[in-house]
C-alpha cells in the first residue's frame, strides 16, 4: 500500500517540477546523442577505407580495414610528429602559465586588499568583450619584427593568460578560501607567496583543474592566429590538418585519417576527465 | 563569511606583532617590515602578469590597429603612407566588405536563434529524472572536442555538393539535390549547422545549470495551483532562464561575429579565402585575413579589423545593458559584478 502511494506521488511531483523521465525523454537524448556522434564516426569511416565509397549511392556503414595505411599516407604527406609535438609543447606550455597566473591573480582579487583593486578587477570584467583576436596585424609585425615568426613562442606568448581564466579563478576562489585560513597562516609567520602555494591553491584546486583542461583545448583547436604567424615546415596539428585538405585534389580518406588521429587525443582526455569538464561548465554557469 | 572581511589578511601582520616583549612599542623589527611591505606589493605582482599580456598583446596591438588603419601600407612597405580616413571612406563603398558583413550576420543568426531553442530543449530532457544523469551530459558536450578544422573538413565533406552524405540522403528521401557550396542562403545553413553541431551541448549544460538553480518551492506553488509541466515551463522556468540565455547570447554574439575557420575551411578550393566562387559565404573577419595577408594591404585590413570592433563592442555593450536591465528586476546579477 504503502509502497504504491510512493509509486504515485513520485510520478506527479517528485522534487517538484523535475519528473521522471519518460521513454521519449530517452529517445530524443539517443537522437541528440547519435547526431553528436556521427560526424566523428563518419570521418572515421572514410579514413578506414578508400575514397571510392564517397561515390557509391549508399555508402557503407562499417569501416574497412585501410585505416592505418592511410594514417601512414598522412604521415608522408605532412609533418604530423613535429605538428603533434608543437601542438603538446604549445598547449602544455599555455595551460601551465594560464593556470598559475589566473591561481595568482584570482587569490590576489578575492582575498587580498590593496589599492585599486576594483578598478582592476573592473578592468578584467571589461576585458571579457573586448575581440583581441582582431588585432592579429600588429601582433604579426611585431613577431616579424622579433624573428619570432614561425616560431613557437609567438603562439605561446599571445596567450599565456586570459581575462576568463583570472575572473573565472576569481569568482571560485572567493567562495572556498576562509579568511580565517588566510590569517592563521599569515600569524604563522607565511609570506604571501606561501599562502598562495599552501592554502589558496589546495582549496581551488578543482577549479585549477577545469581551466586547465578548457585552456588546453582551446589552446589545442586555435587556428587563426597559428595560421599567421607559423609556417608549412612548424606546424601546429591543425595546421597540418589543414594542410593536408589544400591539395588541389582532396583525399578524403587522406584528410580524414587526420582529423580522426587529431580527434584521438583529445578524446581520449575528454573520455578521462568528461565528469569534471562538465561539472566545470555548470559550475561556472551558475556562479559567472 | 562576509562580516570577516575587514579583519584581512593585510591586517594580520601587525596582530602577529609579539605584543609583550619590546618595551619601546611602536618599532618594527626587520622581519615584520618585510612581512608589512610583503602584504602591501605583492598583491600587485600577483595581478601583474594578466596586465602586461593583455596589454603588450591585447591592447596595443587594438589600438595599433586603429592608427595602421589611417595609412596605405604594404606588408613588406616599413613606411607606408598617411591617407586619413580614406580606408573607411573606401570601405563604406566596398560591395565585398558589405557582402561579407550580411554574410557574418545571417551565418550568426542562422546559428545562434536554433542553437538556443535546442538547447533549452535538450536540457529541459536532461532536467528529467534520467539513470546516469552525469553519462548524459558527458555525451551532450562530445562535439565540444571536436577540433573546429577538424569540424570544417568533416562537414565539407558531408555537404559536399557531389558526393556529400547529406545530398544522397536527400536524394533517397525524394528531395532535390541542393549545391551546400554554390547557393549562398545554403552555405549559410551548412556552416551555421557546424557551429550549431559544435555549440548546443555545451550551451545545453548552461541552460541545465541555470534550471537546477531555480528553486523547487515554485514549481510546487505552481502544482498546487494546479499548472501543468508545460504552463510550468512557459510561465516560471522559461522567464528564470533569461539572464542565462543573455550570457549565452552575448558569449555567442562576441564569438560567431568573428567566425572564421568553419567558411575558410569550407570553401571547395582548398587554400582559398574567397569564401566560394563569389564570396557568398566570406565572413568579414575572413576578408580581413585575405586583405591582409593575401593581398597584403595592412592598412585597409585594419580598418577593417576596426569596424567589425566597433560592431562587436556596440552590440556586446547593448547586450550588456539589456541584461542588467533583466537582471536587476530580480534573479542572479552576480556575472555583472
Amino acid at each position: 500500500m504503502t509502497a504504491l502511494s510512493m509509486a504515485v506521488r513520485r510520478r506527479t511531483v517528485d522534487a517538484a517540477g523535475v519528473r521522471r523521465a519518460r521513454f521519449w525523454v530517452y529517445g530524443l537524448l539517443i537522437a541528440f546523442l547519435l547526431g553528436s556522434i556521427f560526424p566523428f564516426y563518419w570521418s572515421f569511416l572514410v579514413a578506414s577505407r578508400d575514397s571510392s565509397m564517397l561515390t557509391e549511392q549508399l555508402p557503407p556503414l562499417l569501416p574497412g580495414g585501410n585505416f592505418i595505411s592511410n594514417v601512414g599516407r598522412v604521415f608522408d604527406s605532412v609533418p604530423f610528429w613535429r605538428a603533434l609535438g608543437n601542438s603538446v609543447v604549445v598547449s602544455g606550455t599555455v595551460t601551465f602559465t594560464t593556470v598559475l597566473f589566473s591561481t595568482l591573480a584570482g587569490f590576489a582579487f578575492a582575498k587580498l586588499r590593496f589599492r585599486g583593486r576594483n578598478t582592476l578587477f573592473l578592468i578584467v570584467v571589461a576585458t571579457l568583450a573586448v575581440p583581441t583576436q582582431l588585432g592579429i596585424i600588429p601582433l604579426y609585425m611585431a613577431m616579424a619584427e622579433f624573428g619570432w615568426a614561425g616560431e613557437l613562442q609567438a603562439v605561446i606568448v599571445p596567450h599565456l593568460v586570459t581575462a576568463i581564466g583570472v575572473f573565472w579563478m576569481r569568482q571560485y576562489t572567493m567562495q572556498v578560501v576562509p579568511y580565517e585560513l588566510i590569517e592563521a597562516a599569515r600569524v604563522d609567520g607565511c609570506s604571501m607567496i606561501r599562502v598562495y602555494w599552501h592554502v589558496c591553491l589546495p582549496a581551488v584546486r578543482p577549479a585549477a583543474a577545469f581551466l586547465g583542461m578548457f585552456t588546453f583545448m582551446t589552446s589545442w583547436n586555435d587556428f587563426l592566429w597559428p595560421l599567421v604567424v607559423l609556417n608549412a615546415e612548424n606546424p601546429t596539428v591543425q595546421l597540418a590538418l589543414e594542410r593536408l585538405q589544400s591539395g588541389f585534389y582532396i583525399d578524403y580518406s587522406l584528410v580524414l585519417a587526420g582529423t580522426t588521429l587529431a580527434t584521438i587525443p583529445i578524446l581520449i582526455v575528454f573520455i578521462v576527465l568528461g565528469r569534471q569538464i562538465v561539472a566545470g561548465i555548470m559550475q561556472g554557469a551558475v556562479k559567472g | 563569511m562576509t562580516s570577516s572581511v575587514d579583519t584581512d589578511a593585510e591586517r594580520a601582520p601587525s596582530r602577529a606583532a609579539p605584543a609583550p616583549p619590546p618595551p619601546h612599542a611602536p618599532r618594527l623589527t626587520w622581519r615584520q617590515r618585510l612581512s608589512v611591505a610583503d602584504a602591501k606589493w605583492s598583491p600587485y605582482l600577483y595581478v601583474a602578469p594578466f596586465f602586461v599580456v593583455f596589454g603588450v598583446v591585447g591592447l596595443f596591438p587594438l589600438l595599433y590597429t586603429a592608427y595602421l588603419s589611417l595609412f596605405d601600407r604594404e606588408l613588406l612597405d616599413l613606411e607606408g603612407t598617411w591617407v586619413g580616413i580614406a580606408n573607411y571612406v573606401t570601405l563604406l563603398g566596398d560591395a565585398q566588405f558589405w557582402n561579407a558583413l550580411v554574410n557574418t550576420i545571417s551565418i550568426f543568426l542562422l546559428s545562434t536563434i536554433p542553437q538556443i531553442i535546442v538547447a533549452i530543449a535538450i536540457a529541459a530532457l536532461l532536467n528529467t529524472r534520467l539513470r546516469a544523469p552525469t553519462g548524459w551530459r558527458v555525451g551532450v558536450l562530445l562535439p565540444y572536442v571536436a577540433s573546429l578544422v577538424a569540424l570544417g573538413i568533416i562537414f565539407a565533406n558531408l555537404f559536399g555538393p557531389n558526393y556529400g552524405l547529406v545530398n544522397g540522403v536527400l536524394e533517397m528521401l525524394g528531395f532535390e539535390r541542393i549545391d551546400w557550396q554554390a547557393n549562398r542562403f545554403a552555405s549559410h545553413v551548412a556552416i551555421a549547422v557546424m557551429v550549431n553541431w559544435r555549440w548546443t551541448g555545451y550551451n545545453a549544460l548552461i541552460v541545465l545549470a541555470a534550471m537546477k538553480a531555480i528553486p523547487n518551492e515554485m514549481h510546487e506553488a505552481a502544482v498546487i495551483d494546479g499548472a501543468g509541466a508545460v504552463r510550468r515551463f512557459f510561465s516560471i522556468t522559461l522567464p528564470l532562464l533569461r539572464p542565462t540565455l543573455i550570457f549565452v547570447v552575448i558569449t555567442s554574439t562576441i564569438g560567431g561575429l568573428q567566425i572564421f575557420t568553419e567558411p575558410k575551411l569550407f570553401d571547395a578550393m582548398p587554400g582559398s579565402n574567397n569564401g566560394g566562387s563569389s564570396g557568398q559565404f566570406q565572413t568579414v573577419t575572413l576578408y580581413m585575413y585575405q586583405t591582409a595577408f593575401e593581398t597584403q594591404n595592412l592598412g585597409y585590413a585594419s580598418a577593417i579589423a576596426w569596424v567589425l570592433f566597433l560592431i562587436i563592442i556596440v552590440i556586446a555593450v547593448a547586450n550588456f545593458l539589456l541584461t542588467r536591465r533583466i537582471a536587476s528586476s530580480g534573479v542572479a546579477e552576480d556575472g555583472a559584478r
